[in-house]
């Protein structure tokens, strides 16, 4: 199968245009003709939606700030007032919270698809923590955004996720001080979180760039992790995975229009139509189910500094995942025994989530620290160890040959071959 | 000049250091601003004292001010609270500190109600010491507010407050 041929300008002006600036040519070459991996399945999809959820938080984040007032005092107001008498001002409250929700469950499943397929691996190690730093910087937006509705829960967990630098020795409380601009979280808090609020989707735009620049440099891994070799491996983007992009991306709007539409608030906690009362926590201060694996982590370990370093390591340990795995083999297609313990890891992280909105109580306690050991014993043990006794199976000479039907050749050291090396 | 400059200093070396010394500075002098505009400002700082009334406030009752954006709990201790908090032995304590040394007058505790885990405000006259309990993470402290059980690692902490008559105190 034959590429998209190179960018040609036709008209004068486009001619003109293109010796001055190549803008045409670079986006020809990123989204038309770049060759991909012709076996990419949907879970390939999620990027491409992942882009999407960006604008569209950015296109109704812009909107509602010209409606929305950082005052302590009025913040609560300004939110209902967009609930109840802005044109359309409840659909994109709505649609912006619940965006960040959709957001996060693409990140999520994208962040799998990269766990289950060896993503991650040589050559990828830069472009696997870009990922992660866009993941950071994502994380820390919804909290910021959290904060700005200044209901009960935006308070409370402003007060509890900026208290966990307060674990910090010696430079703690001046460190959260510093934060808060005051002694408790107040008005200069929400005025910064809401700059911040607004800066940081455009830094994840800048981090998105890079993060797609080295996608193109080292091109996408695929459900073989065996590399593209010749131009038979490969389709060109344009029409085959635009298509499938834009079929997957109609799909997830439909489920996203579900929510905005019909259950705009099952994901938000009641608590937050109640205004921040800075002198009574409610009785149970839940975040936002994205990061409740986290949180169930942080209430496991009976001691404040331990549980803030657990949380912020069970974290950071994605970013080390190409050096954890010492497994040559991308794919767990060709990895029996990691393919169980990839999904033992997805139940504990569903468990942990679990456990994380309920009290921590009796048989809660327990089971959160069992899973949090589960938790890291995956990154710090399955991953560097499990190579040693994990018999691979043999990996298929080239996509095309696998995907197209041909006899696959043995590979010349089955189980031990790295995919980019098989001839 | 090459070669004479590779085994002398040379002027343009001199220069270099010099400006690229006088930038690191300079550098950091503007970052500081930046920085320090983030710590509380002067009409917070300006803001700090508050009066509390005590005689409204019922034996075995705990009222709630705010100094500083704070909750700070002003609590009438009973006879039998007091006597509990200082029955305990201090080996006991994840935070030793005696009953004596958290009261002013034992009937009046004065303390900062934060959680000492991560901010939330715990809820009086709840947990197995009848003292507080915080719904956030489970931590318990007793009727002289010092940390009992749970993650939280300190007793709750006690604002800079005085008598100014028998029944007023001014905190700050
Ligand atoms: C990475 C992209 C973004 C994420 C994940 C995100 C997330 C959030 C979240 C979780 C909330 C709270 C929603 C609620 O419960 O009401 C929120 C509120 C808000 N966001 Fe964003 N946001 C993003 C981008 C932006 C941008 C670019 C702007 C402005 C230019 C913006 C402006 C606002 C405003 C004004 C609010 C307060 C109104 C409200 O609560 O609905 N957001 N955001
Ligand atoms: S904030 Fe009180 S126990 Fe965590």
């Amino acid at each position: 199968m034959s590429g998209q041929p190179i960018y040609v300008p036709k008209s004068g002006l486009a001619k003109w245009f293109e010796t001055r600036l190549p803008l045409f040519g670079f986006l020809h070459h990123s989204f038309v003709a770049i060759p991909n991996p012709r076996n990419l399945n949907y879970w390939w999809t999620f990027g491409g939606i992942l882009a999407f959820m960006l604008g569209f938080q950015i296109a109704t984040g812009v909107v509602l700030a010209m409606h929305y007032t950082p005052d302590s005092k009025l913040a609560f107001l300004s939110v209902e007032h967009i609930m109840r008498d802005v044109n359309y001002g409840w659909l994109l409250r709505y649609a912006h919270a619940n965006g960040a929700s959709m957001f996060f469950a693409v990140v999520y499943i994208h962040m799998l698809r990269g766990l289950y397929y060896g993503s991650y691996k040589a050559p990828r190690e830069v472009l696997w923590i870009l990922g992660v730093i866009i993941y950071l910087l994502m994380m820390a937006t919804g909290f910021l955004g959290y904060t700005l509705p200044w209901g009960q829960m935006s308070f409370w967990g402003a007060t509890v996720i900026t208290s966990l630098f307060g674990a910090i020795p010696l430079v703690g409380s001046t460190i959260t001080t510093w934060l808060w601009g005051g002694y408790a979280v107040d008005n200069a808090t929400l005025n910064r979180f809401y700059a911040l609020h607004y800066l940081l989707p455009f830094m994840i735009l800048g981090v998105v760039f890079l993060h797609i620049w080295a996608l193109h440099v080292v091109g996408s891994n695929n459900p073989l992790g065996v590399e593209k070799k010749t131009e038979k491996d490969t389709l060109p983007f344009h029409p085959y995975f635009t298509a499938k992009d834009g079929f997957a991306l109609v799909v997830f709007l439909i489920v996203f229009a579900w929510f905005v539409f019909y259950i705009p608030s099952y994901l938000g906690d009641a608590d937050n139509y109640i205004q921040a009362n800075p002198l009574q926590t409610p009785a149970e201060i839940v975040p936002e189910w994205y990061y409740l694996p986290y949180y169930a982590i942080l209430r496991s370990i009976p001691s404040k500094i331990l549980g803030v370093t657990a949380l912020f390591s069970a974290i950071l340990l994605f970013a080390f995942l190409p050096w954890l795995d010492r497994s040559p083999v991308r794919s767990a297609s060709f990895r029996p025994l990691y393919r169980i313990f990839f999904w033992l890891f997805v139940a504990t992280v569903v468990g942990l989530g679990y456990i994380g909105a309920n009290r921590p109580e009796g048989a809660y306690v327990i089971a959160g620290r069992i899973l949090t050991i589960c938790y890291f014993s995956f990154f710090l043990i399955v991953l560097p160890l499990l190579p040693l006794i994990e018999k691979t199976k043999p990996l298929p000479a080239s996509i095309a040959d696998a995907v197209l039907g041909r006899p696959a050749r043995p590979s010349l050291n089955p189980g031990h071959s790295s995919a980019s090396e098989v001839r | 000049m090459a070669d004479s400059a590779s085994l002398q200093p040379s002027r343009r070396d001199f220069l270099f250091i010099a400006t690229g010394a006088a930038g690191a500075v300079a550098v950091g002098a503007s970052i500081w601003p930046l920085i320090d505009q983030m710590n509380p400002d002067a009409s917070t700082l300006a803001a700090s004292t508050t009066e509390v009334d005590l005689s409204g406030i019922a034996e075995g009752q705990i009222v709630t001010v705010k100094w500083r954006g704070k909750p700070i709990f002003v609590r009438h201790r009973t006879a039998k609270e007091i006597a509990a908090a200082r029955a305990v032995p201090l080996n006991e304590l994840r935070d030793p500190a005696s009953d004596q040394s958290r009261v002013q007058k034992p009937e009046w505790l004065v303390v900062i109600g934060i959680c000492t885990h991560l901010g939330c405000v715990p809820l009086g006259h709840q947990g197995p010491y009848d003292g507080w309990f915080c719904p956030c993470h489970g931590s318990v402290y007793d009727t002289a507010a010092r940390i009992r059980q749970g993650p939280a690692p300190a007793n709750l902490a006690i604002p800079p407050y005085k008598f100014v008559s028998d029944t007023k105190i001014q905190i700050g």
